[in-house]
């Protein structure tokens, strides 16, 4: 399914209501590139009536527009189609969406800018300033640390303080102890006057750690909102009909199953119900993936979320809200998403190792120290030493550091990383389910090119559809749109719910619609007659249009590449039988599964890991989304509805398959730098530790060691990029920034 | 000696109106939009 052409509807869920009663929308527009497409963009949205302001950012490929809520939105992904920008809506994220990120970037400047100046003062006494020089300098690094120390070391400190206070620990106490540690017997130091202080060590350690620490901020999962959205969209309340013909609005939760619901045309099926009046097209995308609505009268039953299209229904209520469809589709999102987080990430499973370790290692050194040496301050300064050689610095940044090069890599391809793990996870996938519409094809129905158009029909059935938000009358409208148009009133067109469009133009009668209702054509049975509309003068057929939904272009190529490189593929559908078999012969899917409902799809998929199978599912539809959370790895096209976007943890915004193997190259190239760089941080501290733990180095080389060690890793991953880029190391540290930024402002999701 | 404490008072303070220059313009949001930055230069506003 794909909102190419999103819906007021979608755009109003996906958007946010400000303060002052204006709403804003961020749409992601791939293909901007430069100064011209910015000015173009702004300014022509900004025309759009309604619109208030457009705002580009160039890094994020994102354009945020506050429009006035009135009866009538912006057509913004029209308007910038008309610009030739492909466009689809975002959720909006609020400027406080990442003040954690905001914060660590402050510490981190603060940081770097205590350990510079200390590293300064600290060379002069090193270069043998005299007594009186020394115990100056010593005294301005600790005016300077204590400041730095309490500013950016609270991110330590109250993360250890939490683990601490539940009477557990985790990496930040032996790195908060080995600090505080530091910093407090430098200051007993340069208070008795004695050559060697060590703030030095204190503050770089802490800014090196800040580097890992906000690379892995930046890299990590956000909260997904999908189950937000999917609450989204239930509606609040619902039209009860009374016994006696009144009609009262209620709130969602009040509706009990047998009572009578009014569903206006455009407006969504708040609990499951039976249809007992009325007939209408009714988007059932949320069950099926699929884009074109079913026609549903009397005794048909609807799912709660789909969208009533086209005319009024009145439905007896068969469920509550919290036993309809949408409540299921919540409930197996949590469960998916609670199962993933059992997944354990590298970085955390060696630090659950580490830390206990760590606190070992210091305590013995210091206890052997003074139990041989006799010496307080001596075994102080030793345990010190330990525990700044062994911080997890090269540790810290092994992980993060890969996969922020990975991601900027990706960036650049088109492809956003949602959630860093992934990429582990990714790299050890060996099964590709695929969903059909809107993921392997376009997901937009298209006028066939088979069919004689007429180009006097074809005008007339485009005004006509232009009133139309059908999914066939869009794709009309589009196509008319090139030549010259009819100008229809509103009041001259009418709209038979689930039959089609009636007009009267130049007292000629015109209809548009269902083949055998235009033009009293004999039904045929399944797929002809749903991807088939007519039109019809006076009751005569004047044309038959025939609509597709195409493959993607590379589908066909991609799917052999991947099985040529040993990966199964297999497609899971919620489209009917006949039209998934003809597909799957078309682009060369050997199993495929048709007729799936959400739960369905999940349950196939928890069969194949059971089975020991991890398993890569690309989709896109809102009937995907379980789906998606469930699997091991899960990708979606950028033309994706929301709630697809952010179930899946990478998202192709270019709308290219070629998109997948690359991902999944990716993954793989990554978790083998991952490899090497946690292979040579614990190989370092295997080497430092004994050298610390006999007193051979003072907490100003253990600082340094570590440095360095710091230093290996990062140059390490920076070889990601290496090989065909002629960028220098200059510009992929800008381009690190970037992306650093960029993801504080970026959450497809 | 004095002159060095002076000196040193000096850089110092000069390296804290950076970090005070970077602060101010990061909260800002000045680092948001970096390519977009980059660009805009080039927008001639009096264009129509």
């Amino acid at each position: 399914m794909s909102y190419a052409n999103a819906t007021s509807d979608e755009l109003i869920l996906a958007s946010r209501l400000l303060k002052n009663g204006q709403m804003q929308s961020e749409l992601s527009v791939p293909g901007m590139k430069c100064a011209g497409c910015i000015s173009k963009i702004e300014k022509g949205l900004s025309t759009l009536p309604g619109v208030v302001s457009a705002r580009v950012n160039l890094s994020t490929k994102r354009v945020s527009v506050v429009w006035n809520k009135s009866a009538h939105t912006p057509p913004l992904i029209d308007a910038l189609n008309g610009l030739g920008f492909a466009a689809h809506l975002s959720s909006v994220q609020g400027r406080t969406e990442d003040n954690e990120l905001r914060r660590l970037i402050r510490a981190l400047a603060v940081a770097g800018f205590g350990a510079g100046n200390i590293m300064m003062l600290s060379v002069g006494v090193w270069a043998g300033a005299g007594e009186d020089a020394r115990a100056l300098f010593h005294w301005l690094s600790a005016a300077i640390a204590l400041p730095v120390l309490i500013f950016s070391g609270r991110v330590f400190f109250s993360s250890a303080w939490i683990a601490l206070k539940a009477r557990s620990t985790n990496m930040d106490v032996p790195i908060s102890v080995g600090i505080l540690l530091t910093f407090a017997l430098s200051l007993y130091d340069t208070a008795a006057g004695r050559p060697h202080a060590y703030f030095d060590a204190a503050t770089s350690l802490l800014f090196f750690l800040l580097i890992g620490r906000t690379l892995d901020h930046v890299m990590r999962a956000r909260a997904h909102n999908a189950i937000s959205a999917l609450q989204k969209l239930a509606p609040r309340g619902a039209t009860v009909v009374h016994a006696d013909g009144s009609t009262e609005c209620r709130s969602i939760d009040k509706i009990k199953p047998g009572m009578l619901l009014r569903i206006a045309a455009g407006g969504r099926i708040p609990v499951d119900a039976v249809i007992v009046d009325g007939r209408s097209d009714i988007d059932v995308s949320v069950i099926n993936g699929e884009s074109s609505p079913e026609t549903l009268k009397q005794g048909d039953s609807v799912a709660a979320g789909s969208l009533n299209l086209t005319g009024p229904i009145t439905a007896r209520a068969t469920a509550s809200e919290k036993d309809s469809f949408l409540a299921d589709m919540i409930r197996m999102m949590e469960n998916a998403e609670g199962a993933r987080h059992q997944y354990r990430r590298i970085a955390d499973r060696i630090s659950d190792l580490y830390t206990p370790v760590v606190h070992l290692g210091a305590l013995m050194a210091f206890l052997s120290w003074l139990m041989l040496a006799g010496d307080l301050h001596r075994a102080v300064a030793v345990a010190v030493s330990v525990l700044i050689i062994t911080c997890p610095c090269a540790l810290g940044l092994a992980v993060p550091m890969v996969q922020v090069m990975a991601a900027k890599k990706l960036f650049r391809a088109g492809v956003m990383i949602k959630d860093g793990a992934a990429l582990e996870r990714l790299a050890d996938v060996d099964t590709i389910v695929f969903d059909k519409t809107g993921t392997l094809t376009t997901g937009t129905p298209r006028l066939s090119h088979e069919n004689d158009v007429g180009l006097h029909a074809l005008n007339v059935a485009g005004a006509m559809a232009s009133y139309s938000t059908h999914p066939y009358s869009r794709a009309l409208a589009q196509v008319s749109r090139l030549s010259t148009p009819i100008r229809l009133e509103a009041n001259q067109v009418a709209e038979y719910p689930g039959d089609g469009l009636e007009a009267e133009i130049d007292g000629v009668e015109y209809r548009l619609g269902r083949p055998d209702w235009a033009a009293s054509l004999p039904t045929k049975k399944d797929a002809d007659e749903k991807s088939c509309v007519a039109l019809s003068r006076n009751g005569e057929l004047v044309a038959l249009y025939h609509f597709e939904d195409d493959a993607r272009p590379s589908a066909g190529a991609v799917i052999k590449k991947l099985e040529q490189c040993d990966f199964n593929t297999l497609m899971l559908s919620g489209d009917r039988e006949h039209a998934v078999s003809s597909f799957a012969s078309r682009v060369g899917v050997s199993s495929w599964e048709a007729n799936l409902r959400p739960a369905e799809k999940v349950k196939r998929i928890t069969e194949m890991t059971a089975s020991g199978r991890k398993l890569l599912m690309v989709g896109d539809g809102v009937n995907d989304a379980p789906a998606l959370a469930a699997a091991y790895a899960s990708m979606a096209p950028g033309s994706a509805p929301d709630i697809g976007r952010n179930s899946a943890n990478f998202v192709f915004l270019n709308d290219d398959l070629n998109s997948i193997p690359l991902t999944i190259e990716t993954a793989r190239r990554a978790k083998t730098l991952m490899r090497q760089n946690i292979t040579f941080a614990i190989l370092y501290n295997a080497i430092a530790v004994p050298i610390a733990f006999l007193g051979l180095v003072t907490p100003l080389i253990a600082a340094l060691a570590m440095s360095a060690s710091s230093l290996v890793v990062v140059l390490n991953s920076f070889r990601f990029g290496g090989g065909k880029q002629s960028r220098t190391n200059v510009m992929k540290g800008r381009g690190l920034a970037k992306i650093l930024l960029a993801r504080s402002r970026v959450q497809i999701q | 000696m004095s002159v060095m404490v002076l000196l040193v008072l000096v850089s110092i303070s000069m390296g804290a109106v950076g970090l005070a220059v970077f602060l101010w313009s990061f909260n800002a949001q000045q680092y948001d939009d970096m390519d977009g930055a980059a660009e805009r230069v080039l927008i001639d506003d009096d264009e129509e």
